[in-house]
């Protein structure tokens, strides 16, 4: 560790210089020197007041919205066929399959979640560069749980003057009973939090009631437990602090903004010089900020916007709600806090008029992305073929010759059946002649002696087929086939490329 | 890089004086929850070793309050997979061998179990495709010494070839030039002979033919097709076990082949052998 720079006070005291008479020495340390500041910063606790306005009652519609979605939409139901879970979401682990409503992924078409992951991404750079942190403000779950378990402290506790009193005040009956009712209804939240989580691997109503009858799968309980945990924490104790220390995304979206992005932002440029203002004092020569840190008491990060532009600041744009009421009393425009760009402080500096720029090459490029990998992903719906056919080639060994001096190949022949119906399958090859095909443990065969291949309703079925020719078809010592696999009704039809392999020439 | 700590305006904090490149360290304290969490781990690694096996010794290890094996607990998942096996084990054990192979789920396990068996047991000799080398049999195709339905399959690999079962399979080709049977001039001829049995383009050197009769038909049959009464190969095919240049020729006439295969009732169970059975029954050649 190196030495901090000194601040002089006690440099004075050892130097020895002859005082001047007339001056009063003291042998004292300012607070906080640097020496003695802490390596760690304790948490300071925050006591948000309750805000109201226009962001708070929009803010109140997102926290029903979103919550909502989450406790119940794995309750919602949607029929489909019978032997296949008829709910609308549902992440079904056991046997490998995704179910949103009326579509359905197999884990073979897993990038449809990248491309949902993608969409998600580009999404939030989009937002970001043109609204500002948006996501962090109204939608981020730790915000929207924050917001939760601020309504139980409030119910409990009070407003924040009341809980600032409540945490100086000596441990009475009423401080206890307060405190345990909060803690409580946390808990409760928080175990809610975590059984919503496990519904959306399970069957909601089955799950629900092996889970009220104790004989749930172990590992349910886990999760919940450590759902609950998290929630608890997270929401009640750690707070602000996910957001400044643990989370990456404050750090990272620096880079999506520009000058042109809408923030929560004080507009000094009005407010200075700032000072408390009397009913019937000038506003000439001021700024219209009245120094009355309602900003700071409704933050739930307890900052102050006038800071400028910081890391902790999580623009959920309480701090307008709070100005917004405070300029109307004393009789000022609203919108000292406001969403505002960069670009327009400079454009007010020289007196040129505000404006929004949303189309920005940057904000189109997102959108571009957007609706390219949305597209793809539609398209992809749409088109989605429910056969899917494998072909994977024996590799060793790459060919045998049979006694007769034929050269067989052996394929194993993977049929993917992704309807709700029991289908049958014809195989056939084209790209040789006189081939015999042989698929082991199929006897069914169509008049003209195709095999045909039941394959269960929503599952693969895995065949091993050989074909044989005898040496004088083959033209060369890899030769180009197609396997084709066509449903019995003739519906769908899945050609697939291969190759025959015999010996070299 | 180190240099005096400074003053940032900004954030109203010290650097710390270190500086990469034109970029400055702020000097911010941590949180404090992040030193408890460290003394938290600190305290979770001393539960550690008490409940867990952790600290080497001269000879082992601590074992740990709790006891806990990870052997133990390979050994018991073994053991409870082994019992979910058994449903099917005892089916296949149960059944016969045209019955697994005509049932689904029975010919999935079977195979299953018959490819993890061949990889272990098999593999070293016949190749892991089971493509076989030069005096071990390739098994994919559809030339058999000893018969290539599932029982006949099943009673090769059960009682072994020249193996230590009392009805293994046994076949004993004289060597006709140790035994002194025919001269060196005489199993030359008879390897040409041999050889244009299943190729055309070479001529029977004369009077070979009656050479055959009088001492190969025995065993290889008059029409030279062989004999799997005698597990003796098919002479006109273009299969051969050990090669069918000349040379080879005349050294398998000269001095026999005697190649084994160990008998495997005792060394696997009823329920693998029957496995391995179907298992190569399905490779492409079974009749």
């Amino acid at each position: 560790m190196t030495s901090r720079p000194d601040t002089g006070s006690s440099k004075t005291e050892t130097t020895p210089v002859i005082p001047h008479e007339k001056v009063e020495r003291a042998s004292v340390e300012a607070v906080n020197k640097a020496e003695n500041r802490s390596l760690y910063a304790a948490q300071k606790k925050i006591h948000p007041k309750r805000a109201s306005g226009t962001f708070r009652t929009i803010k109140w519609w997102v926290m029903i919205v979103t919550l909502g979605i989450y406790y119940f939409s794995p309750w919602i139901r949607w029929e489909r066929a019978p032997g296949i879970p008829d709910q609308a979401i549902l992440v079904d682990i056991a046997n490998s399959r995704f179910y949103f409503f009326a579509i359905e992924i197999w884990p073979q078409e897993v990038y449809y979640i990248t491309g949902l992951l993608i969409l998600a991404a580009i999404g939030l750079f989009l937002v970001t560069s043109t609204l500002g942190r948006i996501w962090c403000g109204y939608t981020c779950p730790q915000t929207v749980w924050i917001d939760l378990f601020l309504v139980v402290e409030r119910f409990f506790e009070g407003d924040r003057n009341a809980r600032l009193k409540l945490d100086k005040a000596p441990l009475s009956l009423s401080k206890i009973a307060k405190r345990t009712a909060k803690h409580a209804t946390w808990l409760l939240i928080s175990i809610l939090t975590g059984g919503a989580w496990v519904f959306y691997m399970n069957d909601a109503p089955t799950l629900m009631h092996q889970l009220l009858a104790f004989d749930a799968p172990l590992t349910t309980y886990f999760w919940i437990m450590i759902l609950t945990s998290t929630t608890y924490l997270l929401g009640g104790f750690a707070r602000e602090q996910v957001c400044i220390y643990m989370c990456p995304w404050p750090r990272i979206q620096g880079v999506m903004m520009d000058e042109d992005t809408l923030s929560v932002m004080y507009r000094h440029d009005r407010g200075e010089p700032r000072a408390p203002h009397k009913k019937g004092d000038t506003w000439q020569g001021r700024g219209d900020c009245i120094d009355c840190h309602q900003c700071i008491v409704v933050c739930p990060m307890g900052i102050d916007i006038r800071d400028g532009m910081q890391l902790e600041c999580i623009q959920c744009s309480l701090c307008i709600d709070a100005c917004d009421e405070v300029m109307e009393k004393v009789g000022r425009p609203k919108g000292l806090i406001a969403y505002d760009s960069l670009a327009n402080f400079e454009r007010r500096a020289e007196g040129k008029p505000e404006k929004i720029q949303i189309v920005r090459p940057r904000s189109l490029l997102y959108t571009m992305i957007m609706i390219i990998v949305g597209g793809a992903i539609l398209w992809g719906l749409m088109h989605r073929d429910n056969l899917e056919v494998n072909i994977l080639r024996d590799r060793n060994p790459l060919f045998v010759q049979l006694s007769s001096g034929d050269i067989r190949n052996g394929y194993t022949v993977k049929i993917l059946n992704k309807t709700h119906q029991i289908r049958k399958f014809t195989l056939s090859v084209s790209g040789l002649k006189h081939y015999r095909m042989q698929v082991e443990g199929i006897q069914e065969s169509t008049p003209d002696g195709l095999p045909i291949i039941e394959v269960n309703r929503d599952r693969i079925r895995s065949v091993k087929v050989y074909i044989s020719v005898p040496r004088s078809e083959l033209s060369s010592h890899s030769m180009d086939i197609i396997f084709t696999a066509k449903d019995l009704d003739g519906t769908s039809v899945s050609d697939n490329k291969t190759t025959f392999k015999g010996p070299a020439k | 890089m180190s240099t005096e700590p400074e003053y940032d305006e900004i954030t109203k904090t010290y650097t710390t004086g270190h500086e990469w490149d034109g970029i400055k360290e702020l000097n911010t304290p941590l949180p404090r929850w992040w030193l408890w969490v460290l003394y938290a781990t600190i305290i979770w690694s001393i539960g550690y070793w008490i409940l867990m096996p952790a600290w080497p010794m001269l000879s082992g290890h601590t074992k740990g309050y709790l006891g806990y094996s990870q052997r133990d607990t390979v050994n018991a998942e073994l053991q409870a997979a082994q019992n979910d096996r058994k449903v099917f084990s005892e089916k296949l054990l149960n059944a016969d061998l045209k019955t697994i192979e005509n049932t689904q789920d029975l010919l999935e396990f079977a195979m299953a179990g018959g490819k993890a068996a061949f990889g272990d047991n098999c593999a070293g000799c016949h190749g892991s495709g089971a493509a076989g080398a030069k005096g071990y049999p390739n098994l994919n195709d559809d030339d058999w010494l000893w018969g290539g339905t599932l029982d006949e399959i099943h009673h090769t690999i059960t009682v072994g070839i020249r193996g230590t079962h009392d009805d293994t399979r046994l076949s004993d080709m004289p060597a006709f030039l140790s035994d002194e049977i025919l001269d060196k001039g005489q199993i030359r001829d008879m390897a040409t002979y041999v050889r244009s049995l299943s190729d055309k383009t070479i001529a029977a050197p004369t009077g070979t033919a009656e050479l055959f009769q009088e001492n190969c038909a025995a065993c290889h049959g008059e029409n030279a097709k062989g004999s799997r009464d005698f597990g003796a190969p098919n002479l006109t095919d273009g299969i051969w076990l050990y090669g069918s240049d000349p040379e080879t020729l005349i050294t398998t006439i000269s001095y026999s082949r005697k190649g084994v295969m160990p008998t495997w009732a005792g060394r696997l169970d009823p329920a693998t052998i029957k496995s391995l059975a179907v298992f190569v029954h399905t490779l492409g050649g079974g009749e």
